[in-house]
């Protein structure tokens, strides 16, 4: 292969290193691909701990009447687990793959600001510390401290400093406040890669989809992002300075928080799914072998999507009262959401059609999103509908949809992204043995919790409840959730596994392991700190075809 | 290896791409013109909504003298950066020198406001809804000042020290959009609070 010879002159030379070296360069460093990997590993860290609060949840509603935990610690859990899920496991393993991955494709050395990228990342992960040190602190000088309780959207007036006495509120609110500034941070960075530094020959129309993706997700976070900001400082203001923003004692309203967040928090959604879609788009083709299905609609569905998530916040608040218009609205806009959501789906379905399709681990990650992320959609039309949603609003039917949005699509494309790129992060390949085993056993697992957690959705079980009586029929349902549980637990013990003897003992992965189009696959693996040693020049969308193909480039084609 | 050097030397044409420093300063300033936006929204629901007094009407005078100095501000950190780009240093930290003292009136002006309504009237932040909403957004306004005007300050310095030359007038003038930025944000604070909400 052509591009093999790249090889001779990237491999930095190697010699021992002192271990505080080592640790010194990690705290150091502005190198992108280093970032990028500090975020994902920080995020797998924080994976583990939600999931195992997850796990205390799950143990907990097995049975009827149950005493594992006490409801207080119950509502810790559920709190922290929706928190650290969404803030920092989330945002921070997509930016990781974002830092990594956008200037590879784009044929650049680095990010657009090196420095600022090292210091978003320390800030979030300061973040994550800042919530986790609550549970020794959150009491402040009082003794013993406690985790946040209110939830991880915080509805007022629940956080307010009477009713949430002590520090775990604040630990949360600054929590996720330096989250944000972190996020906008990268966000920033980002989009000023992309914008101002694509390599030569690269224009908007020949970029790759996954940085056309991330410049969207990008975008949407300037916009999503300073509503939460904005929020969390009243929010500190009503707390620390005695102020009255959500305090209805004094007039204030507490539907104007569920407004500010959710005015975030739906957006947010898509600023998780984007980058899930943007793996799909580089995954799905390669492993097809096709060029990827009507890539400017994919282009076009991207920023529709975008628009639209700005407008359908309160779908969130049908149970609240919007009055006739507001309801109206927010489920037309919520249901005019799924068009271009149904287009993207469509061409990746066309897109696999006739293609010749390899069954590697990336790919069966990538097929399993396809169908789960149609099934959360599906329910997520339902729950658009305003009656509709006045029957299931708060119950698990909601809990259930969201979880196949997270878990089904979002956290499956995080693993076939890990299996896709693990060998160029590392040079080595991850096991398929153990990855087929890691995806078999999660996806049974996760269809036997979340599948079954829509049927006490629809006998009216409500979420955030720590247990229940045994008469409701809901505790058959409940304990084969838990049962999925074990699974998923399993399952992800064996990708830690996998991730760590492969690092070590894993087959040589060389440049380009899948036979890929993208420039990040015409460097090394991993790349050497300057990326490529002559800024590359592109002809059309997939370089490296071009490159393999001389006799029938794609840029005769588009 | 040898293909990839051919196609690596194929293209020759112009490739121009926009400059990372106020790309960036743009995104910045979207990001924040989004929490701004929010504490404004909070302002105008929560007009007329408080449960005691004193309202806007009977205590807020407009500022003139502070709006006068920050919108006149953003004309002479203009010149600052023209001048700096024909490379004439001396002129340009005059008129940073300028926009700084400016900058300072405006907040000056906005402490001698504060210090009325508090001691003359006692209106603070936990008096009512408009205390919370108005002292957060002048004063969000008002924090913004501040860090321009540090900004713009240390560049004051640098100019003092007689560092300052032509190679700096693109950083100038990516700063200048962000000082330019909180002017227009007062914009609309000064329409939303001083005019509309009074």
């Amino acid at each position: 292969m052509q591009t093999a010879g790249a090889m001779t002159f990237d491999s930095p030379p190697s010699h021992p290193k002192l271990w505080l070296d080592a640790v010194n360069e990690w705290f150091t460093t502005v190198d992108h691909k280093r970032i990028g990997m500090l975020y994902i590993g920080y995020a797998l860290v924080f994976l583990l701990i939600a999931g195992l609060e997850a796990a205390v949840m799950r143990i907990q509603l097995a049975v009827p009447n149950n005493h594992f935990v006490s409801p207080q610690v119950f509502n810790r859990m559920f709190t922290m687990h929706g928190t650290t899920m969404v803030f920092f496991v989330g945002m921070p393993i997509l930016f990781g793959f974002g830092n990594y991955l956008v200037p590879l494709m784009i044929g650049a050395r680095d990010m657009a600001f090196p420095r600022l990228n090292a210091f978003s990342f320390w800030i979030s992960a300061f973040g994550g510390l800042l919530l986790y040190f609550s549970f020794i602190g959150g009491y402040g000088l009082y003794g013993a401290g406690t985790a946040p309780d209110v939830g991880w959207f915080a509805y007022a007036p629940l956080t307010a400093k009477l009713f949430s006495p002590g520090h775990s509120t604040d630990y949360w609110i600054l929590a996720v406040f330096l989250s944000g500034i972190g996020s906008v941070g990268t966000a920033l960075n980002i989009v000023t890669t992309i914008v101002c530094m694509r390599c030569k020959g690269m224009t908007m129309a020949r970029m790759p989809l996954l940085p056309w993706l991330y410049l969207v997700t990008s975008a949407m976070v300037f916009i999503a992002i300073g509503p939460l900001t904005a929020a969390q400082m009243m929010l500190g203001i009503d707390r620390f300075l005695g102020a009255h923003f959500f305090d209805v004692q004094a007039g204030g309203s507490a539907v104007l928080w569920m407004h500010f967040f959710w005015i975030f928090g739906h957006p947010e959604v898509y600023i998780l799914v984007l980058p899930a879609f943007a793996f799909a788009n580089e995954i799905i083709p390669v492993f097809s072998r096709k060029p990827i299905f009507g890539y400017s609609a994919m282009v076009g569905a991207t920023v529709l999507i975008g628009f639209i998530s700005l407008g359908v916040w309160a779908h969130h608040m049908f149970t609240v009262g919007l009055g006739p218009a507001g309801n109206t609205f927010f489920t037309l806009a919520t249901m005019i959401i799924s068009v271009p959501t149904g287009i993207k789906i469509f061409n990746w379905l066309a897109t696999l059609w006739g293609g010749k399709i390899r069954f590697a681990t990336p790919m069966i990650f990538s097929i399993a999103f396809l169908f789960q992320f149609l099934i959360a959609g599906l329910t997520g039309i339902m729950l658009s509908a305003a009656p509709f949603d006045w029957q299931l609003g708060n119950s698990y039917f909601v809990v259930a949809h969201f979880h196949f949005v997270l878990v089904g699509a979002i956290l499956y494309m995080i693993f076939a992204a890990f299996y896709y790129w693990f060998p160029k992060m590392s040079g080595r390949m991850l096991s398929e043995t153990l990855g087929k085993w890691h995806f078999w056993l999660f996806t049974i697992g996760f269809h036997l919790t979340f599948d079954f957690m829509h049927v006490p959705g629809l006998m009216g079980m409500p979420r955030r409840i720590y247990t229940y009586e045994a008469d409701r029929g809901w505790a058959v349902w409940n304990m084969i959730e838990s049962i999925g549980m074990i699974f998923q637990a399993a399952a992800i013990l064996i990708f830690v596994w996998n991730v760590v003897r492969s690092y070590r003992h894993g087959e040589e992965a060389g440049p380009d392991p899948w036979d890929a189009w993208t420039l990040e696959w015409s460097t090394a693996s991993p790349p050497p700190h300057y990326n490529f040693a002559e800024e590359p020049v592109v002809h059309s969308r997939r370089p490296l075809w071009d490159l393999k193909h001389p006799q029938a480039p794609d840029s005769d084609y588009e | 290896m040898s293909a990839y050097t051919a196609v690596l030397t194929q293209s020759t044409d112009e490739w121009q791409l926009p400059d990372k420093g106020k790309v960036g300063m743009i995104c910045l300033i979207v990001a924040e013109a989004a929490i701004f936006i929010i504490f404004v929204l909070a302002y105008i629901f929560y007009l007329g909504k408080s449960l005691s007094g004193p309202t806007p009407a009977e205590v807020l005078k407009l500022p003139v003298l502070g709006t006068v100095c920050l919108l006149s501000s953003s004309l002479t950190v203009h010149f600052a950066v023209a001048a700096l780009e024909r490379n004439e240093a001396p002129l340009s930290s005059l008129w940073l020198a300028l926009t700084v003292l400016l900058g300072g009136i405006f907040l000056a002006d906005t402490a001698v406001e504060w210090h009325e309504l508090i001691y003359e009237h006692g209106l603070t932040i936990r008096t009512n809804l408009f205390g919370t909403t108005f002292y957060s957004l002048v004063g969000l306004h008002a924090s913004h000042v501040i860090v321009g005007l540090g900004m713009l300050s240390l560049v004051l310095l640098f100019a003092v020290a007689g560092k300052l030359n032509s190679s700096h007038a693109h950083r100038l003038h990516v700063l200048s959009y962000y000082w330019h930025f909180v002017d227009a944000v007062w914009v609309v604070v000064f329409i939303v609070v001083y005019v509309l909400g009074r």
